[in-house]
């Protein structure tokens, strides 16, 4: 990795923050850092994604602008994050997607959706597709199963070959070992910070976000997203066992596992995507990064539009509006699957890495006391 | 702008921890109050924006402090240090009111935290604020803003109407323009003067050009100098203040705590001659790093150079600016702009004194050098393994001790001794009452602290019982 500019500043700020320290109670970065006497590169990436973007240290900093030290921690971090999510993407030549990521991820969603609807207009027969259909299968009069299932499949597979290499590679270069990852302890440890979010506590009073108040709402939020997208892959997982295990076909009765999980996931991304959004529109822009601010917006709106379409589909399945917002959901998820490895969505699994890697290294070297002065 | 038309109960000049508690505990007690912060909003909250933590008296361990800290520990501790020249009955009412200042400062939104790193010493005696004085200072003003004290940025207090040591008004200028206030008492706690270099000049002579200023460029002692012409008694000496040796790099005003230098103990300093002046080992580093910043101000232009060896690297908390490195003391001295011939001999007569080399960090190590002059007594080892580092070092004051006498009501006193009746001092701009010289660690927050909650109390009665 060239030593971009983002790495000169991201260098340059840790070494005040190195010597200050005042934030050490807010988050893992400080603690990781006073590990540290010099920043290599990959130490730097690693802190950028052990950080998580709660601003707690940017109103915290004597040295925030106007001082001439000019340290802005969030923005720097924030942007070097981004840069890593275009390093370690996966088929080099896509890694691209990053650098305008908004508009990638929107360009993604809007031509999938449409040209899935416009092939489900022009191969359907149009009785058939506005029509009412009811009962078991109802889904695949509009949609043949295998034609959802195989392009679908196929694309979610890539994405996670994709995801998987990058995530390997992101551990491999911040020195984490594969045995590593068996030890229960390490795991257990960054399990439960990310579950919790830990990091997003700013040690109790919640993060800076959007604005100098603390608030716990952007983490209630991101639970909310976060578990709601678990839910929902695991209404997934349930419904794909009972088509090929049980025979059972969609769709399910709403007192079934997949409709009942898949609708408490979809309220929850609804509730946590559309919160981070409305907090977004209010985020103070001095600590923000303006292309992760693209990005971000960019997959909380097809994560929001995912869970919204297949709401509506629920809503709506016995009634003739089923066909259009069939292929509409279908369309969105296809997107999604395939915006997955080059949009936000990849910070889920560099962020864990980086949690592994501090749960390591807070184990590993106890707190070192050097000698300093007082205040 | 400021509402010129009101007769406020309390005024408060400054926008730092004493101004803030003054005004909190001024407002809770039901009176109106203007503060007036001569800082922009982003460079409010004065020297307490850079602080770390605060002193106070404990009967036991708590979530953020490992033992008890008693009364009497915290006298002998501050006796020690002033040698005497304290107001022991006031600094004593300050300790006593310290107790409840970790509950109070909770309740106004303060968070703090176990002392993590780098300051075992501490961990007993001082509680950490959560995010540093910075933090600490938007938590306050968050409530103060939210209880309804009315605050003006960019309006600095330049006089103040005093009538028989009665105050009546103040002239204040914001962003160019003057207007008068009035208010029926007036708490000061707009610092002490050490960001005025040419009143630093007075004290110090020409040599003040060379200090860096640690904290706010907005303490330049404007409101010290009208209440010591209006007749207001005198505490400490205008040359007494907190100094360390900072790096020389810095920038001249509010470097703030990053700039600190520790290697000192494992270093040896040289001046400008190349020449040794001081044991640098004399004791372990907390209890003398603050003897640093006169030490160097008293040599040649006000510049020093501590210098270490590749075997020292790493026992000391990082710097901010990269030493000077080199793999010769010829090297080191070109660079450093000292003359090698000289930085060599004074080396190698060190070396040559080094006698132990049971070198131990921790402890008062028995390294001491023999029949070299100065000594160093503790942890002198040679400087012999290259690279060689070395770090630059000017004084750097953290806030002056001339202040304003004051009385258990926070009053300040007159020239006769008599307290005014509506004139009130807290903070830096009569920390001199309690810190006659020396120092601990912790202790300019609760001057602060104490004395600004105290001052706003009396204020607001004073006001409210028809003071007008
Ligand atoms: C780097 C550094 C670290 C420190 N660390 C600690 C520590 O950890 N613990 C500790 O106890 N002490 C520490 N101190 C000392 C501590 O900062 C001071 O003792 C304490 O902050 C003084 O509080 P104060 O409210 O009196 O003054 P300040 O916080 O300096 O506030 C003075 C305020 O008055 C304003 N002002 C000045 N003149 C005027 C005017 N004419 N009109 C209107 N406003 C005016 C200023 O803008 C400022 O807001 C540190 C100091 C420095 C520089
Ligand atoms: S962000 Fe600012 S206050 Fe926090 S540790 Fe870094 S330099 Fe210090
Ligand atoms: S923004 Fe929050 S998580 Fe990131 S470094 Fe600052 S305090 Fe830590």
């Amino acid at each position: 990795m060239p030593k971009t500019a983002l790495l000169k500043e991201s260098e340059r700020i840790m070494r005040i923050c190195n010597a200050c320290r005042y934030c050490e109670g807010y988050c893992g970065v400080f603690p990781a850092m006073m590990q540290r006497k010099s920043f290599p590169d990959v130490d730097l990436v690693y802190l950028a994604n052990l950080c998580h973007g709660c601003r707690a240290c940017h109103y915290a900093c004597q040295y925030a602008p106007p001082h001439e030290f000019d340290v802005n921690l969030p923005q720097t971090l924030a942007a070097l994050r981004t840069q890593s999510y275009r390093d370690y993407a996966w088929p080099k030549p896509l890694a691209r997607a990053f650098d305008r990521n908004g508009l990638v991820v929107a360009l993604i969603s809007v031509l999938v959706t449409t040209l899935v609807m416009l092939l489900t207009y022009v191969v359907q027969d149009a009785g058939v597709l506005f029509a009412t259909h009811s009962g078991a299968g109802a889904f695949y009069q509009i949609m043949p199963h295998r034609v959802m299932v195989i392009p679908s499949a196929g694309i979610f597979l890539f994405a996670l070959l994709a995801l998987t290499i990058g995530f390997t590679r992101f551990l491999r270069d911040t020195g984490v070992r594969v045995h590593q990852l068996l030890n229960p302890r390490t795991m257990w440890r960054a399990a439960t910070d990310a579950a919790q979010l830990k990091f997003l506590t700013g040690g109790g009073d919640g993060c800076n976000y959007p604005n100098e108040r603390f608030s716990h709402l952007p983490r209630w939020y991101h639970h909310g997203m976060m578990y709601g997208f678990l839910l929902c892959v695991a209404a997934t997982s349930v419904a794909t066992f009972y088509h090929y295990g049980l025979g059972w076909e969609a769709p399910y009765p709403f007192a079934s596992w997949p409709v009942v999980l898949g609708t408490v996931g979809g309220i929850g991304i609804l509730v946590g995507t559309g919160g981070l959004l409305w907090l977004k529109m209010q985020s103070d822009p001095e600590p923000r990064d303006r292309q992760s601010t693209g990005m971000d917006v960019a997959f909380l709106a097809l994560l929001l539009l995912t869970s919204l379409t297949g709401l509506l589909l629920l809503v709506a399945r016995e009634t003739p509006a089923m066909g259009v917002l069939l292929a509409i959901h279908f369309g969105v998820v296809l997107a999604l699957f395939l915006a997955l490895p080059y949009s936000k969505f990849v910070h889920a699994g560099y962020r864990f890495a980086a949690l592994i890697k501090y749960a390591r290294e807070r184990r590993a070297v106890p707190g070192k006391i050097e000698l300093s002065s007082d205040y | 702008m400021i509402d010129t038309s009101h007769i406020y109960d309390v005024l408060i000049i400054g926008g730092g921890n004493a101004a803030l508690c003054a005004a909190i505990t001024a407002r809770r007690e039901g009176a109106t109050v203007l503060l007036l912060e001569h800082a922009p909003r982003t460079l409010r909250g004065g020297n307490s924006r850079h602080t770390r933590n605060l002193r106070y008296t404990h009967k036991q361990a708590n979530d953020f402090l490992t033992g008890p800290y008693l009364e009497e520990e915290f006298w002998q501790d501050l006796s020690r240090v002033t040698a005497g020249k304290t107001d022991e009955a006031l600094a004593r009412y300050m300790i006593r009111e310290s107790e409840d200042m970790l509950d109070w400062a909770l309740n106004n939104g303060v968070r703090f935290q176990p002392p993590l790193s780098g300051t075992l010493s501490l961990a007993r005696t001082n509680a950490f604020f959560l995010g540093g004085g910075k933090a600490l200072m938007n938590a306050y003003y968050a409530t103060a803003e939210q209880l309804g004290v009315e605050i003006e940025y960019h309006a600095q207090a330049t006089d103040l109407r005093i009538q028989d040591a009665r105050f009546t008004s103040a002239m204040v200028t914001q962003r160019g323009d003057a207007c008068e206030v009035r208010a029926n008492a007036v708490v000061v706690a707009s610092g002490g003067f050490e960001s005025n270099v040419s009143w630093l000049k007075q004290a110090w002579g020409d040599p003040a050009e060379n200090f860096l200023i640690r904290g706010t460029s907005y303490n330049q002692g404007r409101m010290l100098r009208v209440l010591l012409d209006q007749g207001a008694k005198p505490v400490s000496e205008p040359d007494q203040c907190h100094a360390v040796a900072i790096d020389a790099r810095a920038p001249r005003f509010d470097g703030g705590i990053v700039t600190r230098v520790d290697c000192v103990p494992f270093s040896i300093v040289v001046n400008k001659a190349a020449q040794r002046f001081y044991d640098e080992g004399e004791d372990i580093w907390p209890k003398r790093y603050a003897i640093w910043g006169r030490l160097v101000a008293q040599q040649p232009d006000q510049i020093a150079y501590a210098l270490i060896d590749a075997k020292s690297q790493g026992l000391f908390m990082p710097t901010v600016f990269s030493p000077l490195q080199a793999d010769s003391l010829r090297e080191l001295a070109e660079k450093l702009k000292l003359d090698p011939d000289a930085l060599e001999n004074t080396v190698a007569a060190f070396n040559r004194s080094v006698k132990s080399d049971n070198f131990d960090p921790s402890v008062l190590d028995e390294c001491a050098t023999e029949d070299l002059d100065p000594p160093k007594t503790h942890w002198a080892r040679a400087l012999d393994t290259p690279p060689f580092y070395g770090y630059p070092l000017r004084p750097g004051i953290t806030f002056t001790y001339l202040g304003v006498a004051v009385n258990a009501h926070a009053q300040v006193l007159m020239g006769n001794d008599e307290p005014s009746p509506n004139i009130y001092a807290a903070g830096e701009i009569m920390a001199g009452n309690i810190l006659g010289q020396g120092y601990i660690a912790g202790i300019g927050m609760t001057i602060g602290s104490v004395f600004g909650r105290l001052a706003g109390q009396e204020a607001a009665h004073h006001a409210q019982n028809g003071a007008a």
